[in-house]
């Protein structure tokens, strides 16, 4: 079975991003990068179905040089290779732009299966993965909680809303889009780090005349709307006011 | 014009279309509504007390459960023969299944969990969440676009009602039944859920700032200490340090307690959708810019593993 794996390198959780001075981008260049969480779960899903059925594990992943590293850490964890469609440009592009391009690197290579984080941590637009379905003209699925291949298709659990769930059964080739939080995450060996030193990236160009389908004309932080009551002082004074606020002024504990 | 693509499953009408249309009215522009369904009589009717111009009711008997592919054929078709300046539709786990494959099918941009719109030189300009929702993007496309909306971003009861119902037509779409790919089964629930944090008056929910599955204990502690049931943010749950029944959220159970006292959560839009409703918040975080933050009544910034031990130490004292 030939699966890919589609992962995007995101700023890390505890970075706090500012806005650069035109105002359409983060200053990102003092960010620290890591694997987007939702994709970890992807990757490990693949590599789970690999363990079961055979076949290798093919992370794919659309953005800057720095991206490089984000695949050695997913080949660090057992996926066999990896394909980076390398352009600076990329990191900001949507999903149209990222999907085309992760499309065009991955066409030829014929994956019975498809996996990728159902969103990401930076512009979290949710729609890599079934853009990349409908420009590869293969069938897809989202927000999925359960993968069973069976042959020549997969029924898969759709996580709906308000606790409900429901399966599928799609014909392979497909793309699923995987929940957070359907298996539990395995972290690189120190085997698999030096092994991952000897796996190969291959680095593919963007296909000609990539462009993104929106822009971003002002990126802001939020105008707060609700006013809040800020307690300061040390751990004591500020947990016995607002034990006290809570008491007398909200009337929500005795 | 703005056509809205309602949803509704098995003749139940998703309340979160009506915020939809909410906002398609506030653009000033006139305003359309499809619902696609195998029978949607009822939902029209419904829809059609909003003051739009026309509610379409997209019919085909290969549309009564949903699939990918029957829903992006038969909007497809609609989207041509109407032609709107956009599409609007609530971001919703269902939109988010057919939209980007509706998007490559009509060549359109999508732009999705906005939450507000407003015009500007004739263009729309949509306002949306990056980075967990620690900022926002005004966003501009060239073209028509599918537009999605966060759910509770537009208030339902800000919809305007028609003086007479609005006019519903049919739209018959051919579908070919065979060429649907994905074969849905019926939706169920997975068994009772042990916890209904619904009914809880005081919630006490820890996030990703608790770092190590003993810290739990200690907000345990402080639930039992004030009368309240532990909840916790997704990625608690997705890490197993809390069973999946206790996580609020869009993916989770929506709460609406007196007290919600938020642990180490930063905050991301998909937790806040689960709990703003809630009457007194409280956050406590070690970081002042967490999201948070935005929707605390009360907030303090500092170490979570200082502050509620010496809580506990004022409750009982």
């Amino acid at each position: 079975m030939k699966i890919a794996v589609c992962i995007k390198q995101v700023p890390a959780h505890d970075w706090q991003p500012r806005v650069n001075d035109d105002r359409t981008w983060v200053r990102d260049q003092d960010a620290s990068f890591e694997l987007n969480e939702p994709d970890a779960y992807a990757l490990e899903e693949g590599l789970r179905l690999k363990e079961k059925h055979g076949g290798e594990v093919v992370v794919c992943s659309a953005g800057p040089a720095r991206v490089a590293q984000a695949l050695r850490e997913a080949l660090a964890r057992g996926a066999d290779r990896a394909i980076h469609v390398e352009d600076d440009d990329l990191a900001r592009g949507d999903a149209f732009a990222v999907a085309e391009s992760l499309a065009s690197a991955m066409r030829d290579e014929q994956f019975d299966l498809v996996l990728t984080g159902l969103q990401s941590d930076d512009q979290g637009f949710a729609q890599t993965g079934v853009v990349l379905a409908a420009t590869l003209g293969i069938a897809s699925a989202t927000i999925i909680m359960e993968v069973d291949v069976q042959p020549g298709a997969v029924r898969v659990k759709r996580e709906l809303e308000g606790g409900w769930f429901q399966f599928v059964t799609l014909p392979l080739p497909a793309v699923l889009t995987i929940q957070s939080g359907i298996n539990q995450l395995r972290y690189a060996t120190l085997k698999g780090i030096m092994a991952a030193k000897k796996k190969d990236i291959r680095k593919v160009a963007p296909p000609a005349g990539l462009a993104s389908r929106q822009r971003i004309v002002s990126l802001y932080v939020p105008e707060k709307k609700k006013h809040t009551e800020m307690i300061g002082g040390s751990p004591a004074e500020a947990a016995k006011e607002l034990v006290r606020r809570l008491r007398d002024e909200a009337r929500v504990i005795l | 014009m703005i056509l809205v693509i309602a949803e509704q499953q098995g003749g139940t009408l998703n309340r979160t279309s009506l915020e939809t249309i909410a906002a398609a009215q506030q653009t000033g522009s006139e305003v359309k509504v499809a619902v696609p369904g195998a029978d949607v009589s009822a939902v029209a009717a419904v829809l059609a007390a909003a003051q739009v111009a026309e509610v379409l009711c997209v019919q085909a008997p290969a549309l009564e459960a949903y699939t990918l592919d029957g829903y992006v054929a038969a909007l497809a078709q609609v989207v041509q023969d109407e032609r709107p300046d956009h599409v609007f539709l609530p971001h919703t786990y269902l939109t988010r299944d057919f939209a980007p494959a509706l998007a490559v099918r009509l060549g359109m941009a999508l732009v999705t969990d906005c939450v507000g719109v407003r015009w500007q030189d004739g263009a729309l300009i949509a306002a949306r969440p990056m980075f967990q929702g620690r900022l926002l993007a005004d966003v501009a496309t060239s073209g028509p676009a599918l537009v999605t909306f966060q759910i509770g971003a537009v208030r339902a009861d800000s919809l305007v009602g028609g003086g007479a119902p609005a006019p519903m037509r049919t739209v018959t779409v051919a579908i070919d039944a065979g060429a649907i790919r994905q074969k849905p089964e019926a939706p169920f629930r997975e068994a009772r859920q042990a916890v209904d944090l619904t009914q809880a008056e005081r919630i006490v929910s820890v996030g990703r700032g608790i770092k190590e599955q003993d810290k739990v204990e200690m907000a345990r502690q402080l639930a039992a200490a004030i009368g309240a049931e532990l909840g916790a943010s997704r990625p608690i749950c997705d890490l197993g340090w809390l069973p999946m029944d206790r996580q609020v959220g869009s993916s989770g159970q929506t709460v609406a307690p007196k007290l919600y006292l938020a642990l180490g959560i930063s905050g991301a839009i998909q937790h806040l959708v689960g709990m703003k409703g809630a009457r007194t918040i409280v956050a406590i975080n070690k970081d002042p810019e967490a999201p948070i933050f935005e929707v605390a009544d009360y907030g303090i910034v500092g170490d979570l593993f200082d502050i509620v031990p010496a809580m506990l130490k004022e409750l009982q004292g």
